[in-house]
């Protein structure tokens, strides 16, 4: 459409009066106007019910005003201190003075679990500490108040506890991408690995799994569409059956013959004793291997299909001329046919991948511990830890993956072609 | 002209749920339990009020309420909660502070602050059940004599097989410690420090290839039957009611069980706190109360008691409270979060 | 058999027969899975396997239990309710947007086209979990969340991709002269629309509806983390029997929602012909 716009205003500028050339432009614009209007409905509404929350997401990644909110007094009257030693009694009057209006609010629970992120092992701290100061008279808590911190628990005398307030109490930060990549900032500013090594591992693993997963389905899809392509139209129509019907039976249907078809005492294992090849039935379920079969099974469809549409679109005649000519048929297929087929099998590996990189459903049901995927970190730090920064930050990451997989997609394959069945 | 009376027979069988706006939402931990619960205390205030109630399962802990409670979309009312993690949720803010002044007297007549055994009056919850935490073997894993003491539900060389476990840090630190030598008196004070927490880790990692982890009470059962452990940690509700209704081939080990009560609890923030108060008043009275003996759980009132058949007492966990150790709420409170961190880290290891 | 050309050796046939096998063992281990639930959900047993009896292919081994203990379960109705009601809501609302965008889309005149299209198409390549994570952190603001209408909006926006690759193929051949050529003769855009557009795409449409449906009804992510306790739909409640309390009543359910994957494809299947004959004969 660009290039038409310009031909038109080049023919204009060229052949035109200036008059017959402004209304030229201006029918142009009307068009593109008119087109952008029919658009524009759908965009807003995908705008708010889709783009903003991802941009939430984004944002929530790098923002957290809890603490600010919770505790503003106390994190002003610590902003002065050096981060050596244990800071001033006025600090730990005021965070005394605080606590207690938390621990009555019943909201002692948001600040230690805050801290915590920052000081693993302190949210008993604090709310230990909390409990103890519920039951203190208000009116001297300024006075007596550093001292009923010092008694309640040692670490009020460390550095550390005072450190991880200050830290929390950030609202923007960068915090949550370090742990998601398992850095630490050190003291100095400097960025060191943390010692757990967590989600570098599980992003790797799931790029791993992703591997595996497109792999199989590349080794079975292909000669399945293959197959289908050199049959006759009606026959290739009715085994097309097969593979659709799969594609639109529900996931969680897909997910549930798995494991029936997997647990202890499941199909496979009974007839596998029936038959006398095992004494004692496997343990297949609840597995990274049943994470990996089941989604190789759900995803197979994604990988034939665009196979199928770009082989059957290959003119036969140019394996049959090759292989009349003598040509032995594995080096004419590795040199006239795969090339020719390349399209669609980039287009089926690259769907799969990406695809199975943001999966959570089927490894949240069969995977067990070892097949956990990062969705389901993600999902456990939405769900179970409440760690919803993390998740974000977490989620943020897999999203610029995904979307960097997506441009080589969208470069080499063109996201408009996306066929469906 | 067919479909369109097709269409508008299935509007009608299923019209019901888009007028009838749903009344309660109430949550507890399904199953055999919440099947008793239904019976002696869901279905009967149905019929009694006319409210419409929406019985809904979770696996426990406090996640689901925090996540309601911190993004404000309260949506349930009612909770059944382990006070385990109830005096987290209080001390948090999840759940509302109950005034046990509305609360009516035992069917004998005696007060409700007398009635309830005093555990049962929580700030924040009024107690449904006295339960453990225990764990069971199927029989025919072990021919030659199961597993007796919680030292043997950690020895895998002499009880070899997969052990269920439901995962979270709660119980399991505190049974790895019992199966390391800790006395049950010190077993909360060692948990509270750095070493003590590695030295329960360490007795998990000895185990931790056997372990197969659920997330819900209600899987424990499920998973001795299906062969998919030999041993699980169980409610002994769940294993009482597997035995007593179908027979099933497993066996109950009370040692260092971990007893607890269960609560009725009322959300913060619900918008229906009235009528969530009505049905614990209704739930937590002498005969409802005693229902619980389905599956074996003890009554919190005494006048409840009363009315169990003296062999179904030899059942409850109040038969074996030497034998156990008392889940400590407050330890929980304020260790729940930091070991659940730590917990999860193990996990992923 | 079909005759092979003259240059092929034993080993070429070999090759061809044994390329078939390996066809057909991917299509079993397609469809073999699927099918396997359907005698399973008839076990009289609460076991999710074949028992002796099963196996023996004694009547009383088999039953229909399972599928009245959907009927008779409030939570099942109120899931095939809510499926049904928020995935008809959720492909009407995708629908319309949909086609009136694919429309402007597929103008020559259109502006942004690439970068529009890669943005309206992009709700099916972001992983759900991050969907839905977003949506639960910005419907909170707006009270969507535990709503129907919080559902509906999210699952209209998972549909929108399909509608817009349906309709879209189906324009391609359409000739854009033909609602200008209606705008010209003095119908207002919305008129031309109706009587030209519409019923020239109106199989593509059909189809992309059809696949906003199954998008939602099939979809349990975006439910785990927006829905209530009263918005639970059959995947929803699926999911929790699987991780919680596995019993037949959910091959029960499976087995019915393969009975209408199989419905869906035939009527897909027949749409997609009546397209191309429509074009055909443009």
């Amino acid at each position: 459409m660009a290039e038409a716009t310009t031909n038109l205003r080049t023919h204009a500028a060229k052949r035109l009066a200036p008059e017959d050339a402004r209304n030229a432009a201006r029918e142009v614009r009307a068009r593109r106007l008119r087109a952008f209007l029919f658009v524009a409905p759908l965009l807003v509404f995908v705008m708010f019910a889709f783009v903003a929350p991802i941009a939430s997401m984004l944002f929530r990644s790098a923002y957290n005003p809890t603490v600010a909110n919770l505790v503003p007094a106390s994190l002003v009257a610590i902003a002065d201190w050096d981060g050596e030693g244990r800071p001033s009694d006025d600090v730990l009057g005021q965070f005394a003075i605080d606590l207690k209006r938390l621990a009555n609010d019943r909201t002692s629970g948001q600040l230690a679990e805050e801290i915590n992120r920052f000081l693993p092992g302190t949210s008993s701290v604090v709310k230990s500490t909390a409990r103890t100061l519920r039951r203190v008279d208000d009116g001297t808590l300024a006075q007596t108040g550093p001292a009923l911190l010092l008694d309640a628990n040692d670490a009020w005398a460390e550095p550390g506890i005072w450190r991880a307030l200050q830290e929390a109490g950030k609202v923007y930060t960068t915090s949550y991408y370090l742990t998601a990549l398992d850095l630490e900032m050190t003291r100095d500013g400097s960025i060191q690995q943390r010692d757990t090594q967590i989600y570098l591992k599980l992003y790797g693993k799931t790029l791993w799994m992703a591997l595996i997963i497109t792999v199989l389905t590349l080794i079975l899809g292909y000669p399945l569409a293959f197959h289908m392509a050199q049959s006759s139209t009606s026959r290739a129509n009715f085994l097309m059956v097969f593979v659709l019907l799969p594609f639109w039976t529900s996931l969680l249907v897909r997910t549930t013959s798995w494991i029936a078809l997997l647990q202890t005492n499941g199909v496979v294992n009974s007839t596998l004793i029936a038959l006398g090849l095992t004494q004692d039935p496997f343990e297949l379920l609840y597995t990274q291997f049943s994470t990996i079969i089941a989604m190789t099974h759900i995803l197979l469809p994604f990988m034939v299909l665009p196979l199928y549409s770009v082989m059957r679109g290959i003119d036969p005649s140019y394996m049959r001329a090759a292989m009349s000519m003598g040509s032995r048929p594995i080096p004419a297929f590795l040199k006239i046919y795969l090339p020719m087929s390349l399209p669609g099998l980039s287009a089926g590996a690259l769907l799969v991948f990406i695809i199975s990189v943001g999966y959570y459903i089927t490894p949240a049901l069969v995977g067990g511990t070892d097949g956990q995927m990062i969705s389901n970190i993600i999902a456990f730090h939405m769900q179970q830890s409440n760690n919803w920064e993390l998740a974000a930050a977490l989620g943020s990451l897999l999203l610029f993956l995904i979307i960097a997989l997506y441009w080589l997609y969208d470069r080499f394959i063109g996201a408009g072609n996306i066929k469906l069945g | 002209m067919k479909y369109r009376s097709i269409l508008l027979a299935s509007a009608l069988a299923f019209g019901a749920h888009g007028v009838a706006a749903q009344d309660l939402t109430v949550t507890s931990f399904g199953g055999a339990y919440g099947a008793a619960q239904q019976k002696h205390m869901i279905d009967p205030y149905v019929a009694q009020s006319g409210a419409n109630i929406l019985f809904e399962d979770y696996g426990g802990g406090v996640a689901e309420m925090k996540a309601q409670s911190e993004s404000g979309n309260i949506q349930w009312d009612v909770v059944d909660i382990e006070v385990i993690d109830l005096e987290r949720a209080c001390s948090e803010g999840y759940v509302a502070v109950i005034d046990h002044s509305m609360l009516p007297p035992g069917d004998d007549g005696t007060p409700a602050s007398e009635d309830f055994i005093p555990e049962a009056l929580h700030e924040c919850g009024v107690g449904n059940i006295v339960w453990s935490i225990i764990f069971a073997h199927a029989n025919d894993a072990y021919p030659g004599g199961g597993p007796k003491t919680i030292a043997d539900f950690f020895n895998t060389d002499a009880f070899p097989g997969k052990r269920g476990l439901r995962k979270r840090p709660q119980v399991n630190m505190e049974w790895a410690l019992l199966a390391d030598g800790v006395a049950p008196e010190d077993v909360y004070e060692v948990l509270a420090t750095e070493e003590g927490q590695s030295r329960a880790f360490a007795k998990l990692d000895t185990i931790k290839d056997d372990i197969v982890w659920y997330d819900s009470w209600s899987q424990a059962p499920v998973l001795l039957n299906d062969g998919g452990a030999q041993m699980v940690q169980s409610a002994n509700g769940r294993i009482f009611a597997a035995i007593k209704d179908e027979n099933a081939p497993f066996t109950m080990v009370w040692d260092s069980h971990v007893y607890d009560l269960d609560v009725w609890a009322v959300m913060e923030g619900t918008e229906k706190k009235d009528a969530a108060l009505d049905f614990i008043k209704f739930a937590t009275q002498t005969v409802p109360l005693s229902g619980m003996q389905d599956v074996a759980y003890g009554p919190t009132r005494k006048s409840a008691q009363a009315l169990l058949p003296e062999e179904v007492k030899q059942d409850l966990p109040t038969a074996h409270l030497d034998e156990g150790l008392k889940a400590d709420g407050i330890f929980w409170a304020d260790f729940g979060e930091s070991l659940g961190e730590k917990f999860n880290e193990w996990l992923l290891q | 058999m079909r005759g092979f050309p003259e240059y092929f050796t034993i080993w070429h046939i070999a090759g061809h027969y044994a390329l078939r096998g390996i066809a057909y063992l991917v299509l079993a281990f397609l469809i073999v899975p699927i099918l396997v639930i359907i005698p399973l959900s008839l076990n009289a047993e609460p076991f999710f396997t074949f028992t002796k009896g099963m196996l023996a292919l004694d009547p009383d081994a088999y039953s229909l239990r399972w599928y009245q203990a959907i009927l008779t379960d409030q939570k099942w109705t109120l899931a095939i309710w809510n499926s049904f009601v928020i995935g008809i809501a959720a492909a009407i609302l995708a629908t319309v947007l949909g086609t009136i965008a694919a429309v402007g889309l597929a103008s020559p005149w259109m502006p942004f086209k690439r970068v529009i299209t890669a943005l309206l198409l992009s709700p099916m390549i972001v992983p759900l979990i991050i969907i839905a994570a977003g949506m639960f952190f910005f419907y909170t603001t707006f009270g969507l969340v535990g709503t129907y209408p919080g559902l509906i909006i999210a699952h209209a926006a998972l549909g929108v991709p399909f509608v817009i690759i349906t309709v879209t193929a189906t324009l391609t051949g359409f000739d854009q002269t033909l609602f200008s050529a209606g705008l010209s003769l003095g119908a207002s855009p919305v008129k031309a629309f109706w009587d030209i557009v519409i019923p020239l795409i109106r199989p593509g449409v059909i189809s992309g509806g059809l696949f906003a449906f199954v998008t939602s009804f099939d979809e349990v992510v975006l439910v785990l983390f927006l829905a209530g306790p009263e918005q639970r739909t059959i995947p929803r409640q699926m999911f929790s029997g699987l991780r919680e309390q596995i019993n037949p009543t959910i091959l029960a359910v499976a087995t019915l929602l393969v009975i209408l994957s199989v419905a869906l494809l035939v009527t897909l299947e027949f749409l997609r012909r009546r397209s191309e004959r429509l074009r055909g004969s443009m």
